[in-house]
């Protein structure tokens, strides 16, 4: 589903003495299939904007479409059920939202919300446990006794079985270590390729964002800021050091390196080994 | 050497005699004005060992001391005024309606005397760069900012142990940046014993120190550089490197032989123009 902001204002008590603007005339296209990054500093507006995404928030000015649902300010989706069927999201450590006694039950809740039968919600139980790595063998127990980490699992585990065309992820790795962290990512970037998904991925990596995302959303205060594809948005370091945020490292080194070395290097969201191999030829003078 | 702050001799522990052990055989010791970063994958026993620092938990097996004295149940609250704590979560720290308020809550269950509570709040709040924020309601802060402040409710009661137990895990990387900064000025002035359980490695760069927990043990220890030359042993048990380490490992498959182990684009850069200048 393409999504469509037009002139999007989201204020928070408007005209009393607590007003505060969220959002202020954001338009933005994400087209269907695309995988996008939503960067900013805390207080950007990142999360008022996801909140739109499946009709928690309405907008105080403007509009928003999501595939054939459109959001205004007075007009809330009659099917906002569907909408939000359509539209999984997984929010800040997720696992905090567990609560059934089972991991089954767990899973099973957001699809039985939305009407889905029993059988049905049983087959996409044994679909989406492979695709989050948990084994079924945890079906039975309670969501509780499972690691951080697993539990992490079971709660994206039940907005997947939801069958959402769009997914938005809000900083999805947040407290797992290094390799719980790639793991995660790796499983989403498998998932929006292997189930066409659209993927919003609110996130203050910007290794994340330039390893996974096509394109790129900086907020701030806010206003949309600027956007792009990564590998143009993040080698504009005073632009983005004006907001709050840094370069991504290989960025950084890149341009030390051309300082020092009075030479260029082209940035092209290259490997690690791939920037090694280019200096090491470089140094030997046969770059 | 000059006795340690904190020491921990043969700890074991698990939660209740059914469930596997989550600290075995932990020793180790961490002296005044050093600073130690603890890291670890999920569930390697990193904040089991904050927990039992300052007496939330108590240990089946072994003994562990601050400034000599054993932590039991007798001790434990002589304990918790020299071992301060800060966690993970902004929100969940906050006593007072406002910063002020907060910062006084230690020190009031402590019966510190009004006046020196005073000065205790200025200078504390002055020292996180909080000091304009006195009257402030928490709520109005920013993550970074509630963590700053309850850094200072800690340092309030003048510990000699700082234990940040992923305390910037929540933050943004400007909100991270300021609160090390912070902490790392407070380490040297007040020479404190600073623990930090981290994921984030550059964090663990900037320590004096690095223990590496793996399953419940301690897998190794040693100085920064030392710890991440070990790209992929760390890797197998679940952990990375920083970017400059992996860059400077590709470089040397890449047959540019490198002098040290770098931990910084500085060093690397260095480095290379050294060989650089030579070829």
């Amino acid at each position: 589903m393409d999504i469509i902001f037009k002139n999007v204002t989201h204020i928070y008590q408007p005209r009393s003495p607590f007003e505060h603007i969220a959002l202020k005339d954001i338009s933005l296209f994400i087209p269907s299939g695309s995988f996008v990054a939503v960067i900013g500093h805390t207080g950007s507006g990142k999360s008022t904007l996801i909140s739109h995404l499946n009709g928690l928030s309405l907008p105080t000015e403007g509009e928003i479409r999501i595939g054939e649902f459109t959001l205004t300010k007075d007009k809330k989706p009659e099917n906002l059920m569907e909408l939000r069927s359509r539209v999984g999201v997984v929010f800040q450590y997720p696992e905090h939202q567990l609560f059934e006694e089972s991991v089954r039950k767990d899973i099973a809740f957001g699809p039985k919300n939305f009407g889905v039968s029993e059988e049905e919600i049983e087959s996409r139980i044994r679909e989406v446990l492979p695709a989050v790595g948990l084994s079924e063998s945890l079906l039975a127990r309670s969501p509780f006794d499972l690691s951080g980490g697993q539990m992490r699992r079971v709660a994206i585990a039940g907005v997947l079985a939801t069958k959402p065309e769009v997914i938005v992820l809000d900083e999805p790795t947040a407290g797992l270590d290094p390799r719980g962290q790639k793991e995660i990512m790796e499983m989403f970037y498998h998932l929006h390729h292997s189930e066409n998904l659209t993927t919003v991925l609110v996130t203050h990596s910007m290794e994340d964002a330039l390893k996974y995302a096509d394109y790129v959303i900086i907020l701030n205060k806010g206003k949309k800021y600027m956007e792009g594809k990564p590998e143009d948005i993040f080698i504009q370091k005073e632009a983005l050091h004006q907001v709050g945020l840094d370069v991504p490292e290989i960025v950084e080194f890149i341009a030390s390196f051309e300082e020092k070395f009075q030479t260029k290097i082209p940035f092209h969201n290259q490997s690690i080994s791939q920037l090694a191999q280019h200096i090491a030829e470089q140094l030997r003078g046969v770059g | 050497m000059a006795k340690p702050v904190i020491s921990f001799q043969n700890v074991s522990f698990r939660y209740d005699e059914n469930q596997p052990w989550v600290l075995k055989n932990v020793s180790f010791e961490i002296h005044k004005n050093e600073w130690v970063a603890i890291i670890g994958h999920n569930g390697s026993g990193k904040s089991t060992i904050a927990k039992l620092l300052n007496g939330l938990l108590f240990p089946q097996k072994g003994e562990i001391a601050i400034n000599g004295k054993p932590i039991n149940e007798e001790t434990v609250w002589d304990i918790r005024k020299e071992v301060g704590m800060v966690f993970q979560n902004p929100d969940n720290q906050f006593v007072g309606a406002t910063v002020q308020d907060d910062v006084a809550f230690g020190m009031e269950n402590r019966g510190i005397p009004r006046e020196e509570m005073e000065k205790r709040i200025d200078e504390t709040l002055q020292a996180v760069g909080m000091g304009e924020y006195r009257l402030t309601e928490p709520h109005r802060l920013s993550g970074g900012q509630k963590q700053r402040v309850a850094i200072a409710s800690v340092l309030a009661v003048s510990p000699e142990v700082l234990i940040l137990d992923e305390a910037t895990a929540m933050l943004d990387p400007r909100g991270r940046e300021e609160i090390m900064h912070t902490v790392a000025n407070l380490q040297q002035s007040k020479e404190l014993a600073l623990i930090t359980i981290t994921h984030d490695l550059h964090e663990v760069v900037q320590a004096d120190r690095v223990i590496v927990m793996n399953e419940g043990e301690i897998w190794d220890e040693g100085l920064p550089r030392e710890i991440f030359s070990k790209k992929d042993e760390l890797q197998k048990i679940g952990l990375d490197v920083p970017f400059i380490t992996a860059l400077a490992a590709e470089l040397q498959k890449n047959g540019i032989a490198l002098q040290r182990e770098p931990l910084y684009g500085e060093e690397l850069l260095e480095d290379l123009w050294t060989l650089y200048s030579k070829m």
